[in-house]
């Protein structure tokens, strides 16, 4: 085989092994003395020098004056980020959190992926993850003071250059300049400043100094995925490493009871096939040997509990059990006396389905278990978890695993898994086979079934008006698989009978309603469920925005003022919706469009949406514009909220009008993009953003804009046709 | 089998029924072409075939023999970017980026024949090829950036 034109997987790995030796301190030995000093924050930690000393391929003195960042003789700052990047553009903003303190020439800033290590702990939840829109606000402060941290080692070293006071110097654009206008690069003092203390103590700026954070800032990392050139989790090539994919049971829970691997191994390029607690995996050269001999398998399968499972039995079921009390999830007075005495009744059942996160890049990761340790390479959202439950899968301890983070092809929630599933089967796999590297590789149609799906959900709800029009009584019953129940996250999350993430949105109900009552049921089914973009907001919204849309028309008041006569105590939500009334046009649609609003709060931050749309002939829904309000307190790269609000928007609309996992006879019915449609541009609306810099405690955003953009556009098909639906994917015909 | 990727002659093991996606990834190990669906669905496997936008996907490599395939990696000439790439950049396009390497082929396969596609012809165009991070409307932003920026004599459209 010729390997020519040079392998660009060869010239990554090459890359890296450099970058690996360059900072003075390999990966692998960075870890180590990471692990040693513990979880959470620590801010000016310091590489000891003598293992950079020991280090033989140093090729010069960088100043690493603490975990995040290193500056090189070469003037590159190199930031290492603690967080996933998956499209939300966090690499783009914590960069800006550094470049900002350290007044660093932009273009020589470079992002890496930061190995798995405690120091790289969210400074929240206390474990290495990217997820619940935090990434931004949980390392403000943290990765600006390691930005200013190295500036005040820089202004030192240039001090003791120049022999000038520290104070007659300033710094812009990655250099320290000197009262009388001598100049000195960061890049020329790094190897002097390296040998400071760095200090305990910096001053951050003020925000009026400001010259990028709140700025709208291009993405850093947009050349490497425009030519190519980024290296995402299938990129992965690890030399000498084989391409396994796994059979995995046709219906969750089931197990192998025999299986005959003759043909598969007769397959060319087809090296093993090994059986692993996920099924059976066949190792071969590449991707499409692998998957002829996965074809060529002959396994007998015990499908298990879930063989009968079936969408429209469970339907009924969840709603038998959302008719019996729940767990309290909140209580307000008595709503059922309240109801029973109200002038109008809304009475409705929702039903949501099982969704699959369908990310770009389906599911990978490669593994390499030998006695001296484990390494990983791949795209994941939970670094923290995952080294437990590698070290686990592998039969050693935590700080054996090793984990190198690339490019995540979306992730949605998918790539953070309590259980570490695609990782601790790589690793399974590798070690079945005797310790040699191997790459698992999922196909779309393993991805699409492969279970973790946002969980079916069943919401019933009985809410009051008076004759007045004011709400007086609210009622839900939730019903559905817990996501948090079972995991290692259930002490924190599932207390009393209650999922934390699947009551949020409707128990924190903002609406001023003196009875309220909602229950959670956890409906014991067993498919593999998670946390899917916006998790119980993905479906909370819908029931609360459009409920109260119902509420407002049998109140007889327009939506948007009935919303706001019912947040008092509410004021950005006031301001938001007002604005949105201004932007959008509201009430003032063309001819054959027709306008819905919804606004809801999730992870720290507040998003207001009017979606205008039209009906056409078979009940098809266009969605022709967005116009959403943000409220995430500061927004740190407003370019990159507004592609987030869009991001979300065109995400939730996919769910609202396409996505469902389906299931019959125990087996999901969907496999890929034929038969689980997506958005395609053609019908991606405009969707135009107001950010409103409220000030407010900075919030997340990469799911807020999710929640809003179903009830908007189930809002505005009612004020097209009439019809409400409450039954989603949305069908009109 | 001989290949000829972005103007260089390539000799290949593989059968020639294997998709030629699976030939540049695994084989040739030009990784820059994504797997999405392996059923044509997706776009992220977009190259160029003679100058047509395929699916690499599903075309097996034993058709592509004899024609001018151009991936990801050759769209640039050296460190000239291709308008649709420096568009890209300039547009803030890419989120997740997975998709970005089919989205970029299939936009210079439009523009190579439509200079000046409007959002229909782009639409239209660029039906087959999905983004989950919902870049789509500055997709078409970067249609019209790089039409412009090839008309102001950037370099030239690739095949």
């Amino acid at each position: 085989m010729t390997m020519n034109p040079i392998s660009s997987r060869l010239e990554q790995v090459t890359k890296a092994e450099q970058a690996e030796t360059n900072g003075g301190v390999s990966r692998r030995n960075f870890l180590r003395s990471a692990a040693l000093i513990g979880g959470g924050l620590v801010i000016g930690f310091r590489l000891a020098p003598k293992l950079a000393a020991a280090e033989p391929a140093a090729t010069g003195a960088n100043l690493a004056p603490n975990a995040f960042l290193r500056v090189a003789p070469s003037g590159a700052v190199t930031i290492l980020a603690k967080h996933s990047e998956m499209g939300q553009g966090v690499y783009t903003s914590i960069a800006m959190c550094v470049a900002e303190e350290l007044d660093a020439d932009w273009a020589k800033i470079v992002v890496e992926a930061a190995p798995a290590a405690p120091v790289f702990a969210h400074t929240a939840f206390g474990l290495q993850m990217t997820g619940g829109s935090t990434s931004t606000w949980e390392s403000y402060e943290q990765m600006r003071k390691a930005g200013a941290t190295a500036r005040a080692m820089l202004v030192q070293a240039a001090a003791q250059k120049f022999g000038a006071p520290v104070a007659t110097l300033r710094t812009e654009n990655g250099a320290v300049i000197a009262g009388d206008g001598r100049r000195a690069t960061y890049g020329e003092l790094a190897e002097a400043a390296a040998k400071l203390t760095p200090p305990t103590e910096v001053n951050l700026k003020d925000a009026s100094q400001f010259k990028l954070l709140g700025k709208p800032t291009k993405r850093i990392d947009s050349r490497d995925k425009v030519t190519g050139r980024g290296v995402f989790g299938l990129d992965v090539n690890v030399p000498g490493a084989l391409t396994a994919l796994v059979a995995r049971p046709p219906v969750f829970g089931g197990k192998v009871t025999s299986f005959d691997a003759t043909a598969a191994k007769k397959i060319k390029g087809v090296k093993n096939v090994v059986a692993v607690p996920s099924g059976i995996a066949v190792l071969a050269d590449g991707v499409w040997a692998a998957k002829q001999g996965r074809e060529a398998l002959k396994i007998e399968w015990d499908l298990g509990a879930l063989a009968t499972l079936d969408t429209a039995k469970q339907g009924a079921e969840y709603a038998a059990l959302a008719q019996k009390p729940g767990a309290t999830a909140r209580k307000d007075g008595d709503a059922g006396a309240a109801l029973a005495a109200a002038a109008t009744k809304i009475e409705a059942t929702f039903d949501f389905p099982y969704l699959a996160h369908a990310a770009m890049e389906p599911l990978t990761a490669t593994a390499h278990v030998r006695a001296e340790g484990v390494e990983i390479w791949a795209p994941t959202q939970f670094q923290g978890v995952d080294v437990m439950n590698a070290a686990q899968a592998a039969g050693t301890t935590p700080d054996k695993v090793t984990i190198h983070t690339t490019l995540l092809g979306g992730g949605f929630g998918r790539k953070a898994n309590p259980t570490s599933d695609f990782i601790v089967e790589a690793v399974h796999v590798s070690k079945a086979a005797g310790g040699v590297p191997v790459r698992v590789v999922w196909t779309r149609e393993d991805d699409m079934r492969g279970g973790f799906y946002r969980p079916r959900t069943v919401v019933t709800a009985k809410v009051g008006v008076d004759g007045a029009g004011k709400l007086v009584a609210w009622e839900n019953h939730i019903v559905n698989q817990s996501i948090i129940k079972g995991t290692a996250f259930e002490p924190m999350m599932f207390k009393d009978n209650v999922d934390a993430t699947q009551v949020e949105g409707l128990a924190d109900l903002p609406y001023a309603v003196p009875n309220v009552r909602v229950d959670y049921h956890v409906a014991p089914v067993g498919v593999p469920v998670l946390w899917w973009r916006s998790v119980g907001h993905s479906f909370s919204a819908f029931v609360k925005e459009t409920l109260i849309d119902d509420a407002a028309r049998a109140a007889k008041q327009d939506p948007i003022d009935y919303r706001i006569s019912l947040l008092a105590g509410h004021p950005r939500q006031v301001a938001m919706l007002k604005l949105l009334r201004e932007k959008s046009n509201w009430g003032k649609v063309p001819q054959g469009r027709a306008q819905g609003v919804a606004i809801h709060e999730s992870f720290g931050s507040i998003v207001a949406q009017v979606a205008e749309i039209s009906v056409g002939a078979g009940g098809a829904i266009t969605v022709h514009k967005v116009t959403a309000v943000v409220d995430c307190g500061t927004a740190v790269n407003p370019a990159g909220v507004r592609a987030q609000i869009m991001s979300a928007v065109v995400y939730g609309m996919s769910a609202a009008l396409l996505g469902q996992i389906t299931f019959k006879d125990g087996q999901p019915e969907q496999s890929n993009f034929h038969d689980y449609a997506v958005t395609r541009i053609a019908e991606a609306p405009v969707v135009e953003t107001h950010i409103i810099d409220s000030g407010a405690k900075m919030g997340g955003i990469g799911e807020p804009g999710t929640p809003p953009i179903a009830p908007a556009i189930g809002n505005a098909i009612l004020a097209a046709t009439g019809k409400r639906l409450r039954t989603l994917p949305f069908k009109l015909a | 089998m001989k290949l000829t990727i972005n103007g260089k002659s390539v000799e290949v093991q593989s059968a020639a029924d294997t998709p030629l996606l699976w030939v540049l990834r695994d084989e040739l190990g030009m990784t820059g072409t994504k797997f999405g669906c392996g059923m044509g669905l997706c776009g992220a496997c977009t190259v160029h075939l003679g100058g047509e936008a395929v699916r690499s996907c599903q075309t097996p490599v034993g058709e592509a023999a004899g024609k001018a395939i151009t991936t990801i990696e050759g769209l640039a000439k050296g460190a000239q970017l291709h308008p649709v790439q420096q568009a890209w950049i300039d547009q803030d396009v890419v989120q997740c980026g997975y998709c970005q390497s089919g989205q970029v082929m299939a936009a210079a396969a439009l523009l190579a024949k439509n200079a000046k596609p409007d959002d229909a012809q782009i639409d239209e165009a660029m039906a087959g090829n999905i983004c989950r991070c919902g870049t789509y409307e500055r997709i078409r932003a970067g249609v019209h950036h790089a039409a412009e920026l090839a008309a102001a004599g950037g370099a030239k459209g690739g095949k």
